[in-house]
C-alpha cells in the first residue's frame, strides 16, 4: 500500500534530467523564499502571529462565517452553501445554466481542483478555460496541476513549446519563454472577451467586511471579474479570517513563502459585485468540519496554500505532484488526505514522509505539518494484518532483552546470506540500490561486557598497587 | 570539564538497538570520550529499543510498551546520554504520547544526544579529539530540527546565524577542517521506516546528498545519527564514490590514529 507513491514516482517521473530539472526548479523557489523572508525582519514574528491569527479564526469560524454571510451579501454578492463536492458542482451548474452561461474562464483554485468542478461541467457542454498561464498549460495536456502553485513545474519549456505547437498558433520548436507567453496571452484574450461568465477561488474572505481576496501574478482573475456579467467564487470554509488586520499578515507571508515575492502582482479585494453585475460566493465544507471537529489535526485547515511545504520536501521534490495520486501532494497533501481524500491509498500518504521535519519548519502559519503526519500514522493509515503482526512479533522480541540479544546474533551469522541478492531476502528493499553495511562485528553489549571484564581483572591487578 | 574532588558525573549509555546491533563502535567511542571527559559511564543491558522505529510506522499500542520498558531501565539514571539524535527526539518529542506527563518530562529532562550533553552539561568545548581530515557534517533532521543542534536552514530570525552545538565540538577537533555542503541539511532520505516502505525516493534523496556531500571535498562526513550515517554508507557502497561515514562520537574520540 505505503510503496505506491514509490512505484509511481518511479513510473510518472524517472530518474534522469526531468527528475533533476524538477528538484531544481522547486527547490528554486525554496531559496526564493529563503531570500525574501531574511529581507522581511518581522517574518519569523510574523509566523508566530499567522499561527494565533488562524487559530483564532478557526476557533471561531461559526461566527466568522455567519458574519462573513451577512456583510457579503449586504454589499450585493450572494452566498451559498455547499456540504460537499457534489454540492459546489450542483450549485456552479445551476447558476451558469439558469443564466445560459456556456463558455467560462477560470482562473486558479485548488478548491475546484479538489471537487472535479471542471470535469463536471465540461460533460454538461459548458466550455471552461483556465487562464492561468500553468493551469492553461496543464488543462491544454490534459493533465491536473503537479504542483498547488505552480502547477506546470514538472514541464520544462521544450515540453510547452511542443504543446503549444500543436495546440496553438507558434512556430514548432519555439521554446523561448517570452514568446510561448505572448502566444498564450493572445489566445486567453479571445476567450476572456467571448466568455459568459468567470469562476475564481478565493485565497482569504474576510468577515467584518464580507470581502473575499484573490491573488494572482498575471491578472488573470482580474480580467475575468471585470469583463463577464457573472462571477462565481468557490472557496472553503476555512479561508474566512476575522478583519483586514488579519489579512495585512497573511499577504506579507504568502507571497514570500511561495515565491519569494514580497507581494503578489495582483492582490484584489472584492467587496459586492460591480454595477450591473452578480458575484455568488460559494462556500464550501467538503469534509472541513469534521477536520475542524478533530483536535489533533484541526490545525491543518490554516493552511493559505501557499507551497512552501512542496518546496522544501525533499520526497515531493524527487517524485513529483503525481505520484501522490490527489490534488493536493506534498507534505500538506499527505496531511488533509486523510481527512478530504477519502480513498485508503490516499489515507497512506502519511508514511510517504521522512519526517525530517522541514515542512513544519517553513510553514508560514506554524502547522506542525510532520507531527500531523505521525498523528496520522497511529490512527488513520491502514495498516494490513501482516503489518500489525510484524510490529508485534518484533516488539515482543524487543521487551526480551535476552531473545533481543540472540536474533541479533543469528543475524550476524545470517549477514553474508542477507548481503547477497535473493527472492525472499527480507534485506531487499535495502538492497535495491544499497549494499549493505560491512559485518558490523560483536555487538555493542557484547564487547561492553568484555570491556568491563577486562577492566574488572586489571583492577584486581592493580589492587594493592597504584591506581593510575 | 567537571571540577577535581567533586564527584564524576554519572552518566547512563543509552545504546539503540540500531547502534548496538549496527554500529557498535560508536557506541564505545561515546563511553570512551564521555570516560576522558571524566564522567563514570556505566550501560544496562536490559535496555533494546525506545520504540521510534513504533511510534513512525503508527503502531501505538507497541510503541507505548517500548517506552514503559525504556523508563523502566533508566529510572534511576540521572544523565541518559544516547549518540542518536532521532533517538534522543523520541524520547524528548514523541514520550508525552505515550507515557504519563511525569514520566515523558523526567525521561525528556535527563536524556541528552552525546554532543549536546558535552557542551551544554560539562560545558566542554573542547574534548581534546584530533582527526587531522576534511569532514563534512550531515546535519540529521531530528537533531537538527527537533533537538535544536544546529541552526536549520529554514528559520530566517537573528538567532539563526550562530553556529550550532554540534558544529562548535567539530571546529574545536584539531587537524579537522570541515568543508560546507551545498544544501547543508537537507535531508539524507534514510527516515527509518521510509527506507523500507520508499527505497527508491529514499534512495534518491541519498544519492543527491551523496554527491554534495563528495563535491563538498570531505573524506568524512560525520553527524549525530548513525542510522542516516549507515544509509549513506551503503549508497556508497552501491555507488562506488563519496566520502566515508564515521559518527561524531568516533572523531571526539579520535586522537588522530584514524
Amino acid at each position: 500500500m505505503s510503496a505506491g507513491l514509490d512505484a509511481r514516482a518511479l513510473e510518472l517521473l524517472p530518474a534522469g534530467p526531468r527528475l533533476r530539472a524538477h528538484d531544481a526548479a522547486v527547490f528554486a523557489l525554496r531559496e526564493k523564499r529563503d531570500v525574501a523572508g531574511r529581507a522581511e525582519p518581522d517574518f519569523e514574528r510574523l509566523r508566530d502571529h499567522a499561527r494565533e491569527a488562524k487559530a483564532h479564526a478557526l476557533d471561531h469560524l461559526d461566527a466568522n462565517l455567519e458574519r462573513f454571510e451577512a456583510r457579503a451579501t449586504a454589499a450585493g454578492a450572494v452566498v451559498h452553501w455547499a456540504e460537499d463536492a457534489p454540492a459546489l458542482n450542483r450549485i456552479v451548474h445551476e447558476l451558469l445554466d439558469a443564466r445560459a452561461a456556456r463558455r467560462v474562464v477560470k482562473s486558479k483554485s485548488m478548491l475546484t481542483e479538489e471537487c472535479g468542478l471542471n470535469p463536471y461541467l465540461e460533460s454538461r457542454g459548458i466550455e471552461v478555460v483556465d487562464t492561468d498561464l500553468g493551469e492553461r498549460i496543464v488543462q491544454l495536456g490534459h493533465e491536473p496541476p503537479s504542483h498547488i502553485i505552480v502547477p506546470a513545474i514538472h514541464r520544462t519549456r521544450e515540453d510547452i513549446g511542443a504543446l503549444f505547437a500543436r495546440e496553438l498558433i507558434v512556430p514548432a520548436g519555439e521554446t523561448d519563454p517570452a514568446r510561448l507567453t505572448e502566444a498564450a496571452r493572445r489566445h486567453l484574450r479571445g476567450h476572456f472577451l467571448g466568455a459568459d461568465a468567470a469562476i475564481t477561488g478565493a485565497n482569504f474572505a474576510v468577515a467584518e467586511s464580507g470581502t473575499i481576496v484573490v491573488v494572482t501574478n498575471e491578472g488573470n482573475a482580474d480580467l475575468g471579474m471585470s469583463l463577464p456579467k457573472l462571477h462565481i467564487a468557490c472557496l472553503g470554509i476555512e479561508k474566512v479570517v476575522p478583519g483586514l488586520g488579519d489579512l495585512a499578515v497573511f499577504l506579507r507571508l504568502l507571497a514570500r513563502s511561495a515565491t519569494g515575492q514580497p507581494i503578489s502582482v495582483y492582490t484584489s479585494l472584492v467587496t459586492g459585485p460591480r454595477p450591473g453585475a452578480e458575484l455568488h460566493i460559494v462556500l464550501v465544507d467538503n469534509g472541513r468540519t469534521r477536520l475542524l471537529a478533530d483536535d489533533a489535526h484541526r490545525r491543518a485547515l490554516g493552511c493559505i496554500r501557499c507551497g512552501a511545504c512542496l518546496n522544501t520536501c525533499p520526497v515531493y521534490r524527487r517524485a513529483g505532484g503525481y505520484a501522490y495520486g490527489w490534488v493536493i501532494p506534498g507534505p500538506i497533501g499527505a496531511v488533509l488526505a486523510p481527512a478530504l481524500g477519502g480513498t485508503d491509498e490516499r489515507r497512506a500518504l502519511p508514511l510517504a514522509s521522512s519526517l525530517c521535519g522541514s515542512c513544519s519548519a517553513v510553514c508560514p502559519v506554524r502547522i506542525d505539518l510532520h507531527e500531523q503526519l505521525i498523528a496520522w500514522r497511529a490512527t488513520d493509515v491502514p495498516r494490513g494484518s501482516r503489518e500489525r503482526l510484524v510490529a508485534r512479533l518484533a516488539a515482543a522480541l524487543l521487551e526480551r532483552p535476552a531473545l533481543y540479544g540472540a536474533a541479533g546474533r543469528v543475524a550476524r551469522w545470517l549477514w553474508p546470506a542477507l548481503a547477497r541478492r535473493w527472492p525472499g531476502n527480507p534485506a531487499s528493499p535495502w538492497l535495491a540500490s544499497r549494499a549493505l553495511p560491512v559485518h558490523p562485528g560483536a555487538s555493542f553489549r557484547t564487547r561492553w561486557r568484555a570491556r568491563t571484564r577486562a577492566e574488572g581483572r586489571s583492577r584486581a591487578r592493580t589492587r594493592g598497587g597504584e591506581v593510575r | 570539564m567537571p571540577e577535581r574532588g567533586s564527584s564524576p558525573p554519572e552518566v547512563a549509555l543509552f545504546v539503540p538497538c540500531y547502534v548496538d546491533q549496527l554500529a557498535p563502535e560508536v557506541g564505545l567511542a561515546s563511553a570512551t570520550v564521555l570516560e576522558r571527559l571524566g564522567c563514570k559511564v556505566s550501560f544496562d543491558p536490559r535496555q533494546t529499543c525506545c520504540g521510534q522505529p513504533f511510534v513512525t510506522s503508527g503502531a501505538h499500542t507497541e510503541a507505548v510498551r517500548l517506552a514503559r520498558a525504556h523508563a523502566d531501565v533508566f529510572a534511576g539514571a540521572q544523565a541518559i546520554v544516547c549518540p542518536s539524535a532521532s533517538c534522543v527526539a523520541t524520547v524528548r518529542r514523541r514520550y508525552a504520547d505515550l507515557l504519563s506527563t511525569e514520566s515523558a518530562a523526567s525521561l525528556a529532562a535527563r536524556t541528552f544526544e552525546l554532543g549536546e550533553f558535552i557542551a551544554l552539561s560539562l560545558g566542554t568545548r573542547d574534548v581534546g579529539a584530533v582527526f587531522p581530515h576534511r569532514v563534512a557534517l550531515l546535519e540529521s533532521c531530528h537533531g537538527l530540527r527537533e533537538l535544536g543542534l544546529g541552526r536549520p536552514s529554514e528559520d530566517l530570525g537573528a538567532a539563526a546565524d550562530g553556529v550550532g552545538i554540534t558544529e562548535r565540538l567539530l571546529r574545536s577537533v584539531r587537524g579537522l577542517e570541515l568543508r560546507p555542503v551545498s544544501r547543508r541539511d537537507e535531508c539524507c532520505g534514510f527516515g527509518g521506516a521510509f527506507s523500507v516502505g520508499f527505497p527508491e525516493l529514499s534512495a534518491r534523496i541519498g544519492r543527491d546528498k551523496l554527491r554534495a556531500l563528495a563535491e563538498s571535498g570531505a573524506d568524512y562526513v560525520t553527524g549525530t545519527d548513525a542510522s542516516c550515517l549507515l544509509h549513506l554508507e551503503a549508497l556508497r557502497a552501491r555507488e562506488g564514490f563519496g566520502p566515508r561515514a564515521i559518527h561524531l562520537a568516533e572523531i571526539l574520540a579520535s586522537r588522530g590514529g584514524a
